[in-house]
């Protein structure tokens, strides 16, 4: 079941902490099927398996390229897949590729969660529907715990030293999951600490 | 759940709904579900367009759902209204976060090597690590503090995170592993 990797994978997992991603999607219908596929495995968030498949199927980015994107794209507002697959596709090919991204992401997943919003109206009183909803949500927990493990190797060739990223990190997630303080407070006040010191650390 | 009866709006009322979701698309800084909140406030409490358990469902079901979670605001607006319901909430949400983020990274992709743009993802890549441990850990405390089916959701929640460390599977896979446990009745 498990699938085989690409020859651009293969060199991608290898490749993990240069600057150069191994390949490149070869046109806008390309990209609309690379992210067509990607939304529709992605149950639960699409995010990472956005990660599997950019980075290490399709190698079109590396580890450290695809941390950098998903940071941009969750500072700036708005949905964070959608950023990213519009951030991505303009790289590439422009506005069209931008768009070509994001057709692929929204436009079947959309057919599918209305078609699900009439089935859930009729079904829902199943204990074995609602049973598997949380088991899929759970599972869901699992995956984006497990993206975040993976991205973690990302942040030894951060400028700021492994020791201070790893801080920031450990923060975020205490002022977020635990301290539940509003994300923009964090973001503007941990996050442009941590800009300031990583500016001062380069020459 | 009681079968959808859509909330007869007015124009005035749909464009409301537009405008509301136009302004937390530039509220939605890390993702959209942080404005869950206030959507629940717009059209549950301060409207009444739906009810609290069809705004529950909503979102249940787009994380079921294959395919980017923000689809929740596209169900939130179709159990509101009806298709115009949906595309009123759907376009709100992507309009302003998809101009801005086209104009931000040509910006910032012109200045890609300048120190100051370097610093800048430098700095915010530790945070966005621990905004995904965050995510993950706000979607898992339902099912951990829940004694019922803690143990099952736990062993399902450990499971996805090992075959994920270690194996090339796909998750869907593991999606499906976790609807048939589910259906089992053993989460």
């Amino acid at each position: 079941m498990s699938e085989r990797p690409s020859a651009g994978g293969r060199r991608a997992a290898q490749r993990v902490a240069d600057d150069i991603a191994p390949a490149r999607p070869a046109s806008n219908v390309d990209l609309f099927f690379t992210f067509n596929r990607l939304a529709l495995q992605g149950f639960g968030g699409v995010l990472a398996v956005a990660q599997r498949e950019l980075v290490e199927r399709k190698g079109w980015l590396t580890r450290q390229q695809f941390v950098e994107m998903l940071a941009l794209s969750q500072v700036l507002p708005g949905p964070n897949v959608v950023n990213l697959a519009l951030m991505f596709g303009d790289r590439f090919f422009g506005l069209r590729g931008a768009f070509a991204a994001l057709a692929g992401l929204m436009l079947v997943p959309l057919a599918i969660v209305v078609a699900l919003t009439f089935a859930y109206g009729e079904f829902s009183r199943l204990a074995p529907v609602a049973g598997a909803l949380r088991g899929m949500g759970a599972i869901a927990a699992g995956l984006v715990i497990a993206t975040a493990l993976k991205l973690m190797t990302a942040l030894g060739s951060s400028q700021l030293g492994r020791p201070l990223a790893g801080a920031f990190a450990t923060l975020t997630f205490v002022a977020i999951a635990w301290l539940r303080w509003p994300l923009v407070w964090v973001i503007a006040g941990l996050g442009s600490l941590a800009v300031a010191i990583a500016y001062r650390r380069m020459r | 759940m009681t079968p959808l009866v859509h909330a007869t709006l007015t124009h005035a009322d749909l464009l409301g709904l537009f405008a509301h979701f136009l302004v937390l698309s530039l509220l939605a800084v890390g993702g959209a579900i942080t404005t869950a909140p206030d959507m629940h406030r717009y059209v549950v409490d301060e409207h009444q367009w739906i009810s609290d358990a069809q705004f529950s469902a909503s979102v249940a079901i787009a994380q079921a759902a294959p395919g980017p979670n923000v689809l929740f605001v596209a169900v939130i607006g179709w159990n509101v209204a009806g298709p115009i319901g949906a595309l009123a909430t759907m376009s709100g949400t992507l309009l302003p976060s998809t101009a801005l983020t086209l104009v931000a990274t040509r910006w910032g992709t012109s200045r890609r090597e300048t120190r100051s743009m370097r610093a800048f993802t430098a700095g915010l890549t530790p945070l966005t690590i621990g905004l995904l441990v965050a995510t993950g850990w706000v979607l898992a405390r339902p099912y951990v503090g829940d004694d019922l089916g803690a143990f099952g959701a736990i062993g399902l929640i450990v499971v996805a995170i090992v075959v994920m460390m270690r194996t090339r599977i796909s998750p869907m896979w593991l999606v499906g592993l976790g609807a048939l446990v589910g259906a089992l009745g053993w989460v």
